[in-house]
């Protein structure tokens, strides 16, 4: 049987590559996942920054983040759950390099919840990848939500992850004239490391 | 794809540290803490999808997708594969996105001021989706060594960057293609990075003379093998 090919760093370069709109051409898909045109749920978004280990700014980081619709479904055929509404118009799928502070956002909808192992719910979250030169092998890791106490406090994932270190998963909810803006913050090393997962 | 085993985990032997000493940014951005096990749920096992309706018709020619006043420069190839599983299984329909320096070692990124000059008639980006067999193909000049800041005198061997998603959002993978016989593989420390010898010899492309196309480019053959199913846990 074939064995897994190894992981490379995705190295500084890759932006003319992957989020090639400042080179003028077309990108697979890009940070807005959802606007005012998109059908239901509430309107969000997601900012935040890397850090390496001396809490400086990553400059050349790439963030991809995958979810479900405000009602909690994937768009994908592994999600066949027919009684919860599928948004034909919401891809999920989410891409930002961040810039020369390390910041980085996505404007979407905030996820409905989704099944979870056995019988269990799970809180709504966002799925999340880190790729970045000096990152041999890119980091999961997941965004939920500060106004989602009570999911939150019954998520499976959440609870599997030492209390101390929870809230490093936990995007700060911050309300502006333009609509709720959730803060998360993405540190490679040192204090405050971000909870990443075998996943 | 079923949720009770989810997908197989990344293979340790296989896949680099976060944190590898000869290449030192690894050195501040090499997560420390353990990573907290995920058994897959429906986060895990489902992602994007991106149609063929995606892609323009010259996106996987690197050689003519950029075109201003004539022919890029430096030696044509063809760089063809299959993306399977850990079963041998083709797999369909998956995105893949490549990049690279130009044939004199020079990348058209802003941040790149190698001296080597830039190719006007070479961008060095382009991408495909698998087809139904999972095989792949790509266009391409053959890029250049360049020098790096990782240490004195360090350059990278020649190699070709790959992004591939795969069936869901837990197979992704960014990794390098190689070239056979380069001497600046041994000294690379991206490339030694890799615990296995076994490993590092699977990145390294084929010279495929049934690939090679006569009087128009040399080819090599390539494949690529994302994480396949898992095993059925004990319990549910």
């Amino acid at each position: 049987m074939p064995k897994q090919t190894a992981s490379q760093t995705i190295g500084p370069y890759f932006a003319y590559g992957l989020t090639p709109e400042a080179y003028g051409r077309a990108g697979i898909c890009g940070n807005v996942l959802a606007g005012a045109d998109t059908a239901g749920g509430e309107l969000i978004r997601v900012e935040g920054r890397v850090l390496d280990g001396g809490a400086d700014p990553v400059d050349d980081a790439l963030i991809e983040i995958w979810q479900a619709n405000a009602a909690g479904r994937y768009n994908h055929s592994a999600d066949a759950r027919g009684e919860v509404a599928l948004d034909e118009a919401f891809s999920g799928i989410g891409r930002c390099a961040t810039d020369a502070e390390g910041r980085f956002w996505f404007e979407t909808v905030k996820p409905g919840a989704v099944p979870g192992r056995g019988n269990t719910l799970q809180a709504p979250h966002i799925n999340v990848v880190v790729m970045a030169r000096g990152m041999l092998l890119h980091a999961f890791t997941r965004i939920y939500f500060s106004d989602e106490n009570t999911a939150n406090a019954n998520d499976p994932v959440l609870e599997s992850v030492e209390e101390a270190r929870r809230p490093t998963l936990i995007a700060a909810r911050e309300d502006s004239a333009k609509g709720p803006v959730f803060r998360f913050e993405i540190r490679l090393q040192g204090d405050g490391e971000t909870v990443f997962f075998a996943a | 794809m079923t949720m009770a085993g989810g997908y197989a985990p990344l293979d340790r032997d296989v896949h680099p540290p976060f944190s590898h000493a000869d290449y030192k940014s690894t050195a501040l951005r090499s997560p420390r803490k353990p990573l907290v096990p995920l058994a897959h749920t429906l986060s895990e096992i489902t992602g994007p999808v991106f149609g063929h309706d995606a892609f323009a018709p010259l996106d996987d020619n690197l050689t003519k997708n950029a075109v201003k006043n004539g022919e890029p420069l430096g030696e044509r190839m063809i760089v063809t594969g299959r993306v399977l599983d850990e079963d041998g299984r083709g797999i369909p329909d998956t995105l893949i996105e490549i990049w690279q320096a130009n044939a004199a070692g020079r990348y058209i990124h802003v941040n790149d001021q190698h001296d080597a000059p830039i190719d006007p008639n070479f961008f060095g980006a382009g991408r495909c989706v698998s087809n139904s067999e999972g095989s792949y193909r790509f266009t391409t000049i053959r890029p250049g060594a360049y020098p790096w800041p990782n240490h004195a005198n360090a350059w990278r061997p020649p190699h070709i960057h790959f992004s591939l998603f795969g069936p869901s959002f837990v197979t992704r993978l960014v990794t390098q293609m190689y070239f056979p016989g380069d001497p600046l593989l041994e000294i690379d420390p991206i490339f030694q990075s890799i615990p296995a010898a076994a490993a590092r010899r699977r990145l390294v492309a084929e010279f495929s003379p049934e690939v090679t196309e006569p009087e128009w480019a040399l080819g090599y053959a390539w494949d690529i093998v994302l994480r396949g199913a898992g095993a059925t846990p004990r319990e549910a």
